[in-house]
């Protein structure tokens, strides 16, 4: 670890501290010196306590010491074994564990440690344990472990619990050891002393927890009998609803088992158990209504309860019952309503969110009202909380736009950070896009928005939003006022976006081009280079009109990430940089990891890709690199596609595999990473068995065996496969890992020389039509549809059969081609009986296609659709509708 | 060799209450005490960083009569203050709020005992060994150790731990009244 500066106890504005803390002043060096008194014959028991603790508290200030200081320090307090003063053998227990020795010094206290663990003092023997077991490795375990075997079962309360929480965190590095306890184990579950018994049930399972059999065995006698400690017993309720969740998903309906548990623990005296009870319920999946109700009963009671911890646990589960089952926290309402003003804001922020959750469209206006006073008192952090909540209840109830629509636009004038303020224009740019109604209103309170908008960012995104939508609404007109007001008040970068954002009216609306011109020739004297650049490019190619003018409004078509990847590789060179060769497929986000830390990352990615009006995408070079590096596929071509990963193995197995599928003209290379889990062996000659017996188009061509895979380390295996070209081949490939398995120690990396051959059976992977297809994004999907001859259209309906909503008919339809859909039209409006949604994809071998899908439901949810592709290529056009004539 | 995969599902987030640190910080944020158990702040400065965090979340609410809550940076924080002291402990987001609460009690109450209810900056920094030790009898590498605050006490100060060490006629009374006091706060729900 780094050294780091002293801590600063001096500073000036701390001078009145000098009497109250006994620490002031206190330096390392002069600390470090003062552990020599650790070494004198006549030991001072006191002053050695108190050297002990000025070490400790610079510790605990974040002073570290260097590897000498630190071994000098170690030595110093084993001399202290010899004194036989009880308060300081209990300082030096917690020094050792502080300074962490090095392997070669644990040695030193070792003989001290055991003879403690031999003491006829109890507190000696526990904490003699938890120590030697914190800093020893796995050889000294060896010759302890008789000991803590029988401490595990002692009858005094703290030596079987400091055995069996060391033995907890001991089963990461020996398990093997640990596990020959399980009788010892096991009798301590019935220990009368609670703590002990909830020691020993959290190390009985953790040991046992591979064998689903064991564990639910475990929990089945437990459940009947009587556990005492409220710890141990919230480990039962977790432990029965995890065994639940695995027979449940075998078993038919009819009662659950351990149901009648879980409810009674509703009834435990302990708070913390009921509270664990109930939120076990509410998590089981596919809870019904009659199982949910008496949880959500005690969860009712608390959150009338005096304390907020209470309150809030109860609000915070009741929140993420309110997303699955909104009907059963309704009966909760009354009680949430007066919790808005409760102190504590955290538990005001989840009510409000909750109510937001289960009001009905006929409670919205009540709850705005109340809301809008809860609003001017808490943290941004809340507001933004709260906005999204109710960003999501207008999706849910989009008739209720207006009131909440208007309530975003007055929030959003009032004072606010820019985090907030932001949240507030996603909301509104998110509602705009799902609620077609909802546009026109959206786009007016932005403009309002604008007028006094001090953040320079939200201007120019919703500058640049009203350039794209404004021109497309009933009265473009009236939006000039507010974009040109920009030009005459804002700074440049806001003043470059106006200009923007007034020539995409200029070039979309025909009669309103004349006055633009006027407006922007005004800005070709602009003090700031950007602007006038701007403005005079605008001003020409608007009075050309013309190609130009398209290149300019209709965007890119390729992705912007990818085309800024290509830009970076590219070197200055005779050759000029060709467009054509950027990458055109747009790949989706990862998806949301459930780590609080990617969450937030995650989160940020989907608004950013809001911000931007299209999807950003992760390079495809690495996999070009990787595949290229590989001789035995140098002749393939260029590589048109590579899939995202699929796994073929279930989560945590002892060997993670997934695969990815590279699509060439005439050849697909199947990529599998393999992750082998199992520290003890390492795998050689590791292989994928390719069945194709379900694929009868590609004939195995290559085989690329990965040599070597030790633990954790992944590594890949391919197999590559010729196809017929200008066909689009699917099936199914049956795949078996085959490996030659040695076994590793894992304390000394040692592997013996003979292994064995084992197989491994993974899950089917498929080449479907969508593997041939790249998503591309044409931002005006009007004009590429123009643009290709009409002659080369075809046009066919199709019966796709009953549907629960039209949105899930899209869905299907789009995931079954691959393409990518533009201009929002994914998402439907709710309730609508018909649907047209855009599509766009490129083919294997280049072409170009543009699908127009129209959906239209019927009272019996019987969804028809009309399918028009039109591509430079006929033969793609008959391709498309194979895909879906055959899906 | 092909086990089951089924057995295997979900096993790994069922764990036992994992406490994730214990805070004690002065009236102005400063550490007091504080100790960490999980590797969620691997330096010196995001254990700070956390620290500064939590600290200007909650320092104008008073959670003086009564434990507080909060959400902060995806953690359960729950805190008590008194005096110029404030007391946190910190678990993940899926953790049970009570539990983390009872433990913070077992602390608050356990510095409370060992200091003969004098709990203040100037007099925990007087005790710091008898705090620390505190710290190290509650929680043991994130596994609850033990949360009734009387037990917790009579481990730091080693009680019992010589036959002939007089048992201070003091604290069994004031242990008694924490009894009580405790009591009478579980029957008052």
């Amino acid at each position: 670890m780094a050294q780091l500066p002293p801590v600063k106890i001096k500073d000036d504005d701390r001078e009145d501290d000098s009497d109250l803390s006994p620490f002031f002043g206190i330096e390392k060096g002069a600390v470090l010196q003062e552990a020599r008194v650790f070494n004198d014959p006549q030991l001072d028991a006191r002053r050695c306590a108190q050297v002990i603790t000025k070490l400790l508290y610079l510790l605990n200030q974040g002073e570290t010491f260097t590897k000498m200081e630190a071994t000098e320090v170690f030595f110093a307090v084993t001399k202290l074994f010899q004194s036989k003063d009880i308060g300081l053998r209990r300082m030096v227990y917690l020094i050792i564990k502080e300074i962490s020795p090095s392997a070669d010094e644990v040695i030193i206290v070792t003989s001290s440690l055991m003879k403690d663990m031999n003491s006829r003092t109890d507190l000696y023997r526990a904490n003699a344990i938890r120590v030697l077991c914190r800093i020893t490795d796995g050889g000294l375990l060896g010759q302890i472990e008789r000991y803590l075997k029988q401490a595990v079962v002692d009858k005094n309360p703290v030596v079987s619990s400091a055995a069996l929480v060391s033995g907890f965190h001991l089963l990461k590095s020996n398990p093997e050891i640990v596990k020959r306890w399980s009788n010892e184990v096991q009798e301590a579950v019935q220990s009368k002393a609670s703590l002990v018994q909830f020691h020993a049930l959290a190390l009985l399972h953790q040991i046992r927890q591979n064998d689903r059999l064991a564990v639910s065995k475990l929990v089945t006698s437990l459940t009947r009998g009587t556990v005492r400690s409220p710890l141990a017993q919230c480990l039962l309720i977790r432990y029965t609803s995890q065994v639940i969740e695995e027979t449940s998903a075998n078993a038919q309906a009819g009662d659950r088992p351990f149901y009648d548990y879980l409810e009674g623990c509703l009834r435990h005296k302990a708070e913390m158990v009921i509270f664990e009870a109930a939120r076990a319920i509410t998590e089981l999946s596919g809870v019904t209504t009659r199982e949910l109700t008496p949880a959500i009963t005690v969860l009712q009671l608390f959150l009338s309860s005096s304390k907020p911890v209470m309150r809030f646990a109860a609000v915070r589960t009741l929140n993420k019952v309110a997303m699955t089952h909104p009907a059963a926290v309704m009966n909760c309402n009354i009680d949430m309503e007066s919790l808005i003003s409760d102190q504590n804001r955290s538990i005001a922020t989840l009510a409000i969110t909750t109510l937001l959750k289960t009001g009905n469209e006929s409670s919205v206006d009540r709850l705005m009202k109340q809301i809008t006073n809860f609003m001017s008192d808490i943290a941004d952090e809340f507001k933004i909380v709260v906005v999204e909540a109710i960003r999501s209840l207008c999706l849910k109830f989009p008739q209720k736009y207006r009131v909440l629509m208007n309530f975003l636009s007055n929030i959003l004038r009032e004072e606010g950070g820019f985090d907030y303020k932001m949240a507030i224009v996603e909301s509104i740019l998110i509602l705009i896009r799902e609620i077609p109604e909802a546009k026109e209103s959206g786009l007016s309170h932005l403009c309002e928005f604008i007028e006094d908008c001090e953040f320079t960012y939200l201007s120019t995104q919703i500058l640049h939003l009203l350039g794209n939508e404004g021109p497309k609404t009933a009265d473009p007109s009236k939006y000039i006022r507010y974009i040109y007001n920009r030009v005459v008040l804002e700074n440049a970068t806001v003043r470059a976006s106006a200009v923007s954002a007034l020539a995409k009216f200029g070039a979309a609306v025909e009669s309103l081009k004349p006055r633009i011109l006027v407006l922007i020739r005004r800005c070709l004297y602009d003090n700031d280079d950007e602007v006038r650049d701007r403005a005079t490019l605008y001003y020409n190619y608007l009075q050309q009109g013309g190609e130009q003018e398209k290149f300019l409004f209709n965007g890119l078509d390729v992705p912007l990430v990818n085309l800024e990847q290509s830009l970076q590789s590219y070197e200055a060179s005779e050759r000029r940089f060709d467009i054509s060769v950027v990458s055109r497929e747009t790949k989706h986000q990862p998806l949301e990891k459930k780590t609080p830390a990617s969450k937030k990352a995650a989160k940020e990615a989907t608004q950013k890709g809001y911000a931007n009006g299209h999807l950003t995408t992760s390079p495809s070079d690495a996999y070009e690199k990787l595949l290229n590096s590989v001789p035995e596929f140098a002749g393939f071509g260029k590589l048109f596609k590579s899939s995202p990963l699929v796994e073929l193995t279930e989560a945590e197995t002892e060997y993670s595999v997934n695969a990815v599928k590279h699509i060439y003209p005439e050849y697909l290379v199947l990529q599998f990473n393999c992750t082998n889990t199992i520290k003890e062996q390492l795998l050689e000659d590791v292989s994928v068995v390719v069945d194709t017996s379900e694929a009868e188009d590609f004939v195995q061509v290559a085989s690329k065996k990965l040599a070597s895979m030790p633990y954790g380390a992944p590594g890949q295996a391919f197999v590559a496969f010729q196809k017929p070209e200008g066909v689009l081949s699917v099936g199914k490939f049956s795949n078996i890992l085959k490996f030659r398995v040695k076994e590793v120690d894992p304390n000394t990396g040692d592997c013996e020389d003979e292994g064995y051959d084992d197989e491994y059976q993974l899950e089917e992977l498929e080449v479907t039509a969508a593997d041939y297809v790249l998503k591309t994004v044409v931002t005006n999907f009007r004009g590429a549809w123009d643009a290709i001859d009409a002659e080369n259209e075809k046009v066919d309906e199709y019966v796709i059969g009953v549907r629960e909503s039209l949105q899930e008919a899209v869905q299907a339809v789009t995931t079954i081609l691959g393409m990518q859909p533009c201009e929002g039209t994914e998402s439907v409006p709710s309730n609508a009986r018909s649907h047209t949604c855009l599509l766009a994809g490129q083919f294997i071998g280049g072409a170009q296609v543009l699908v127009r899908l129209q959906f239209g439901i019927d009272a019996q949810k019987q969804v028809a659709m009309k399918l028009t592709v039109r591509s430079d290529d006929p033969a793609v056009c008959e391709q498309v509708h194979e895909i879906i004539g055959s899906a | 060799m092909y086990r089951s995969t089924l057995e295997l599902r979900g096993m790994s987030r069922v764990s036992a209450p994992l406490i994730k640190n214990i805070l004690l910080l002065d009236s102005e944020g400063k550490r007091v005490a504080v100790k960490y158990f999980s590797d969620d702040w691997p330096n010196l400065a995001s254990k700070l960083a956390f620290e500064k965090s939590v600290f200007t979340k909650t320092q104008r609410i008073s959670a003086r009569a009564e434990a507080e809550i909060g959400m902060f940076d995806g953690y359960v924080v729950v805190y008590k203050f008194i005096s110029d002291l404030h007391f946190y402990v910190t678990g993940g987001d899926e953790e049970n709020e009570l539990i983390l609460a009872t433990v913070l009690q077992g602390f608050f109450d356990a510095v409370g005992l060992l200091l003969r209810s004098n709990v203040e900056k100037k007099t925990v920094l007087e005790n710091l060994d008898l705090v620390l030790l505190c710290l190290d009898e509650i929680v043991d590498g994130g596994i609850i150790l033990e949360c009734d605050a009387s037990v917790i006490a009579g481990r730091v100060a080693m009680r019992g731990a010589e036959a002939d060490v007089p048992l201070s006629e003091q604290t069994i009374s004031q242990a008694l009244a924490t009894a009580k006091e405790h009591l009478a706060r579980n029957w008052a729900l």
